[in-house]
């Protein structure tokens, strides 16, 4: 197992601020919305420095949306922010017509996505947003692991033409991806290689595979561990080629299994290489108040969970 | 140009729009023929669009340094694409496609077939005055003085989104916006003030900080005149109530909520061509 280390924690939704904050420095174009949530986006870098770009757009996020459409027909490329809750099941039908099927070039950045966000529980713990997001034809649905990947992928979507839904967290969590990668959107990151298993993850769950991987070894079972930071348009092509290697997979995401990562893994092998999957996911039912190690703990969420889902994959296989 | 030669215009496209519907016998009649007359009013006289040398327009999705209207009501397609097509942004030809397959003249407009002249998907209801909104800032931001105008129709306005659109347009200083209503007072179930009472809408609008007009929306020199007023250099953006009879040219849909959505068979089609009588240097598609 690759040896993966870290110096610094910090929260991903740190990663887009500071993305953000770059893209008004090289991208005149680049405009920063937000529904009364200028503050938890990180956005005040870039609100001091480019005021004339920012628009705030008071707790009205359909009214954003409809704005953010309407911006990129004057070639403006803006950054539409809130929680990822407000950011897609509230306004889906605006971001179906106006964005999506009318395929103009908003790029939605949400945060405070799935358990992580803690203490204010499920009404705020959106676990649905990466599946209607993915529904939508034109869209882009990328879901990074870290503060270095999330700066990265902040500053890649605004080079990207169309609709792209961007979702990031509240929580500090490891910084192990290298702070001068090149993000490049469908583009699967291979972690560690191994004959054994393939673990597909994403988003915080990224550094829960590593630490399983750690785990995995001490015990002789070497992992693929990649990282899907795009959910849609998905890496089929990595998917497939460590799965036929391997023979046996773990999807793990902080997000419902219904409509998530694993849903599409499952899809793309069922498709092409049939083989067993073992998914790591919340199982339809909301969040609930508590710490975010708490709520990892309770809803599965964690390295522990990972390792025994790829004992049983294993067993699966073999079987 | 005249007011007459406006009014020339505007017959042809009320029988386009009555051909339109009847020939694939669905689609949204009364509220087209009642908002013609601005339709026509504005593409052909008001804004400012681009052109090449010898007056035909030019189509640019970014409308940078012209003025662009947004259509709210995405059903009342029938007139948009009519009017479209006879100021020249595509063959006239084409409105026999207008509701069949593999057409660019889907049933609600859409950016996804590439229809000249059209920047943003509408039917759903409630999103024209946002997506206005965004078009008439990134004009401020890019330092161009040309003009955004939306149009909305009265049921719509109870839809929540138009509300938060409202108060972001003078909260920004929206200037270069006009949003108008179509007051029909009619809705797919019924008037309007029986459906769900909309109440005082210029009060409305005026509470939320807008200049608030109303124009005769059947009036060709009362729209032409208040649509020229309304471009005022201002940071405060003005509603117009435009007053119109749903079905209008057409004595039997005037004024009833039933032809909101229903075609004309071909009787009923030959009793309204013969209300609309053609003018010299017209021609039906």
């Amino acid at each position: 197992m690759k040896k993966y280390t870290f110096t610094e924690k910090k929260d991903t939704r740190s990663g887009f601020g500071a993305g953000i904050l770059e893209l008004g420095r090289t991208n005149p174009d680049v405009v920063a919305m937000t529904a009364d949530l200028a503050g938890s986006l990180k956005l005040e870098g870039f609100i001091k420095e480019f005021p004339e770009r920012y628009v705030q757009c008071g707790i009205a996020e359909a009214n954003m949306i409809g704005v953010a459409a309407g911006l990129t027909i004057g070639g403006k490329i803006p950054f539409a922010t809130t929680f990822a809750n407000f950011a897609t099941g509230r306004v889906y039908d605006q971001i179906r017509q106006s964005v999506c099927y009318s395929n103009k070039n908003v790029k939605i950045c949400a945060s405070h996505a799935g358990l992580t966000l803690g203490e204010d529980g499920a009404t705020h713990q959106i676990l649905e947003d990466l599946g209607m997001m993915k529904m939508l034809p034109n869209m882009t649905v990328i879901n990074p692991c870290d503060f270095n990947q999330t700066k990265a992928a902040t500053i890649a979507i605004a080079e990207h033409e169309g609709p792209v839904y961007l979702r990031f967290g509240r929580p500090v969590v490891p910084i192990f991806t290298p702070a001068d990668q090149k993000f490049e959107i469908g583009k699967a990151v291979i972690l560690n290689e191994g004959p054994d298993v393939s673990i597909f993850a994403t988003g915080h769950l990224v550094w829960e595979a590593i630490q399983a991987g750690e785990k995995l070894a001490e015990e002789g079972i070497e992992a693929d561990i990649i990282n899907i930071h795009t959910i849609k348009p998905l890496d089929e092509e990595a998917i497939l080629a460590s799965v036929k290697k391997t023979g046996c997979a773990v999807s793990a995401e902080e997000h419902m299994l219904n409509g998530g990562l694993g849903d599409s893994v499952a899809q793309v092998l069922a498709r092409n290489y049939p083989a067993p999957l073992e998914m790591i996911g919340v199982h339809d039912t909301f969040g609930e108040s508590g710490t975010p190690a708490q709520l990892m703990e309770k809803y599965g969420l964690t390295a522990d969970r990972i390792v025994e889902a790829v004992k049983k994959a294993m067993q699966r296989k073999a079987a | 140009m005249e007011i007459q030669q406006l009014e020339q215009i505007a017959t042809q496209v009320r029988r386009d729009i009555v051909r339109m519907v009847h020939a694939v016998n669905s689609g949204h009649p009364g509220g087209s023929l009642g908002c013609t007359d601005f339709l026509v009013a504005l593409y052909f006289d008001v804004m400012r669009l681009k052109e090449d040398g010898q007056g035909t327009v030019i189509f640019d999705m970014d409308a940078k340094g012209e003025d662009v209207f947004f259509l709210s009501n995405g059903h009342i397609s029938p007139l948009f694409y009519s009017v479209l097509a006879r100021r020249g942004y595509f063959p006239v030809s084409e409105l026999a496609t207008f509701r069949k397959l593999d057409s660019r003249l889907q049933g609600h407009p859409t950016t996804a077939e590439h229809l000249p002249g059209v920047r943003i998907a509408s039917g759903s209801l409630g999103q024209g005055l946002s997506v206005a909104c965004g078009a008439a800032l990134a004009k401020r931001l890019n330092g161009d003085d040309s003009h955004v105008y939306v149009l909305m129709g009265d049921g719509e306005q109870q839809e929540g989104q138009v509300w938060e659109g409202a108060t972001f347009a003078p909260h920004h200083k929206l200037g270069n916006l006009t949003a108008v209503i179509d007051l029909n007072g009619q809705q797919i179930d019924g008037p309007t003030s029986l459906v769900m009472n909309n109440r005082d809408l210029g009060e409305k609008y005026k509470a939320f900080g807008w200049n608030v007009e109303h124009m005769e929306g059947n009036n060709m020199a009362d729209v032409v005149a208040k649509l020229k007023a309304s471009r005022k250099d201002a940071d405060v953006p003005t509603l117009i109530l435009m007053h119109t009879e749903m079905g209008y040219g057409i004595d039997y849909m005037m004024g009833s909520h039933k032809w909101h959505g229903v075609a004309p068979n071909d009787e009923q089609l030959a009793v309204a061509l013969n209300q609309l009588p053609q003018t010299v240097g017209q021609a039906d598609y």
